[in-house]
């Protein structure tokens, strides 16, 4: 670029201002400049016609293009919706032990659900499904209301001991020691024959007296053997796999407060095809009966 | 142009120049802030949107305090992705009553403007004291000492006083039995009739599972209300707005 000569003082003249006999030379403004400045104005005004912008007495002007973020976000959930439907369709038509032998719906039940499981599942069950103290673990073959495709249908769908769905699954243990139901000499008993059946270190005679006290508190749910009941959600206590902790302090816990695992009813908040998807993946990750 | 060299007055003239700068700010305030006041389409009426629980507002008080604004927001955007993964995007009237809102900016962890309801009152402790032993990846710190705080509802009259005084529509009667309000709503046992039908949809529960109101009772009780005061199966968004 050639480089344009500077005027004279004489010839673009002064703006007047001077200070400390320093003057300012009234140049004009560079032609790009002042051409981009004008441009702005008139993107600014075609702006505000196209998209809603101006503010009239009730409503604000919709533009001509007729933007609206709600729209956008229901058109664009709608078109994830229409694409997945006619796989969901027959995901839901589908017998639900079919699910896995179907290779079409064992896919997409592993990618949905497996969406489905991170998003609403693995905050308490983790996010590879091996639980934490107090949250079951899906990927071993203990299940404490089954593990068939069916009945972990109906887990998810209603959920576990929650107050918004009547067909949740429900059981309470009593609270032996806070409801005063045992003497605490019994309570240790029972603890030491829990120890005993699960194959633990024990105090064989204060486990033989527990033995009574398990027969006649706790083997209506979990068995004269301790090997549990699903139809209850009562655990098995011979398996040497633990929800809350197998060692004395928390068997003796459990037993004195008793425990109230719950989950929440996903038909209020899932779909029935994200249900039977999430339904299919968990039951896919091993343990599945 | 004569008329542009009277801008030689405002140039010599400080007080006049503040006084013209304040008359341009104004303009501009007035056209981008009070419209939103008035106009339909940016005020929408919502119904289920209620105030605070005495119990639900301490609760607040003390997620602000603990700064969990700064690593959770609480508004879900209107993107697909995101309604997928929190549920239906935040409504403008859903925090009408939080003075601040506590719409955040940053989120180190995940939105809550519907954590209500999504886990249970045990989650909620169980994380609270240590995030990491439900959720391993987490780096969220330990929040065990709010079990171990019990709290009085000493100023929740005040508490109520002054959200009343910035808009939220508190009735004398709800300031009168905010201290029994308070107690109750930590206590299923408690004749909580009277809370419901001040608080439509109160959820009453010991949600610490202790005896006694702790710091752990009123920030679980206010998260397990966020989000869930607007029935979204009977809500149908304008697409105006």
């Amino acid at each position: 670029m050639t480089k344009r000569p500077v005027k004279a003082k004489e010839e673009v003249g002064t703006t007047g201002h001077s200070w400390d006999g320093i003057e300012e030379l009234n140049n004009p403004l560079p032609r790009w400049w002042l051409w981009t400045f004008y441009a702005c104005i008139v993107w600014a005004l075609l702006y505000t016609i196209a998209y809603p912008a101006w503010p009239g007495l009730t409503k604000a002007t919709p533009g001509l293009l007729g933007h609206s973020t709600r729209a956008d976000v229901a058109a664009e959930i709608g078109r994830f919706e229409a694409a997945n439907a006619p796989i969901e369709a027959k995901l839901v038509a589908a017998d639900l032990t079919a699910i896995s032998a179907d290779p079409e719906l064992a896919n997409y039940t592993q990618n949905a659900g497996g969406a489905v499981f991170r998003t609403w599942c693995a905050q308490c069950h983790g996010s590879g499904a091996a639980g934490a103290v107090g949250y079951p673990n899906l990927l071993d073959n203990d299940w404490l209301w089954g593990g068939g495709i069916e009945d972990i249908h109906l887990t998810v769908t209603h959920g576990i001991r929650n107050n918004e769905d009547g067909d949740a699954r429900y059981s309470q243990m009593p609270a032996f020691g806070t409801d005063e139901l045992l003497e605490p000499a019994q309570i240790d008993a029972v603890v030491q024959h829990v120890m005993a059946i699960s194959g633990q270190e024990h105090d064989a005679a204060l486990a033989t007296e527990g033995a009574t006290v398990f027969a006649e508190n706790c083997a209506a749910c979990h068995l004269e053997d301790g090997t549990g009941d699903r139809a209850q959600g009562a655990p098995n206590l011979t398996d040497a796999i633990w929800l809350y902790g197998g060692d004395v302090a928390s068997l003796t816990q459990t037993v004195n407060n008793a425990r109230f695992g719950v989950m929440p009813n996903w038909s209020t908040r899932l779909s029935e095809a994200e249900i039977r998807a999430v339904a299919s993946y968990v039951h896919g990750l091993g343990g599945g009966e | 142009m004569a008329f542009l060299d009277k801008h030689a007055i405002l140039e010599k003239n400080a007080s006049l120049l503040m006084v013209g700068s304040l008359l341009v700010v104004s303009i501009g305030g007035i056209v981008e802030i009070a419209p939103l006041f008035y106009l339909e389409n940016t005020i929408e009426k919502v119904e289920g949107v209620r105030p605070y629980t005495p119990l639900e507002l301490t609760g607040r008080d003390i997620y602000i305090r603990e700064g969990c604004y700064v690593c959770h927001s609480q508004m879900i955007r209107p993107m697909r992705d995101e309604v997928e993964r929190y549920g239906h995007y935040s409504l403008a009237a859903e925090s009408m009553y939080d003075h601040p809102f506590q719409w955040g900016s940053k989120r180190t962890g995940p939105d809550l403007a519907r954590v209500g309801g999504r886990y249970s009152d045990e989650w909620h402790v169980d994380h609270l004291t240590d995030p990491q032993s439900v959720v391993p990846e987490s780096v969220m710190p330990k929040y065990g000492f709010l079990s171990n705080r019990l709290i009085e509802p000493t100023y929740i009259e005040d508490l109520l006083s002054t959200h009343r005084m910035v808009g939220v529509p508190y009735s004398s009667e709800m300031i009168e039995a905010a201290k029994a309000d308070f107690v109750a709503q930590a206590d299923p046992n408690s004749d909580y009739d009277g809370l419901q039908e001040r608080y439509p949809g109160a959820k009453v529960s010991n949600y610490d599972g202790a005896p006694g109101v702790t710091e752990m009772d009123a920030l679980i009780a206010y998260l397990q209300v966020l989000g869930t005061m607007v029935d979204f199966s009977t809500f149908t968004p304008d697409a105006s707005r």
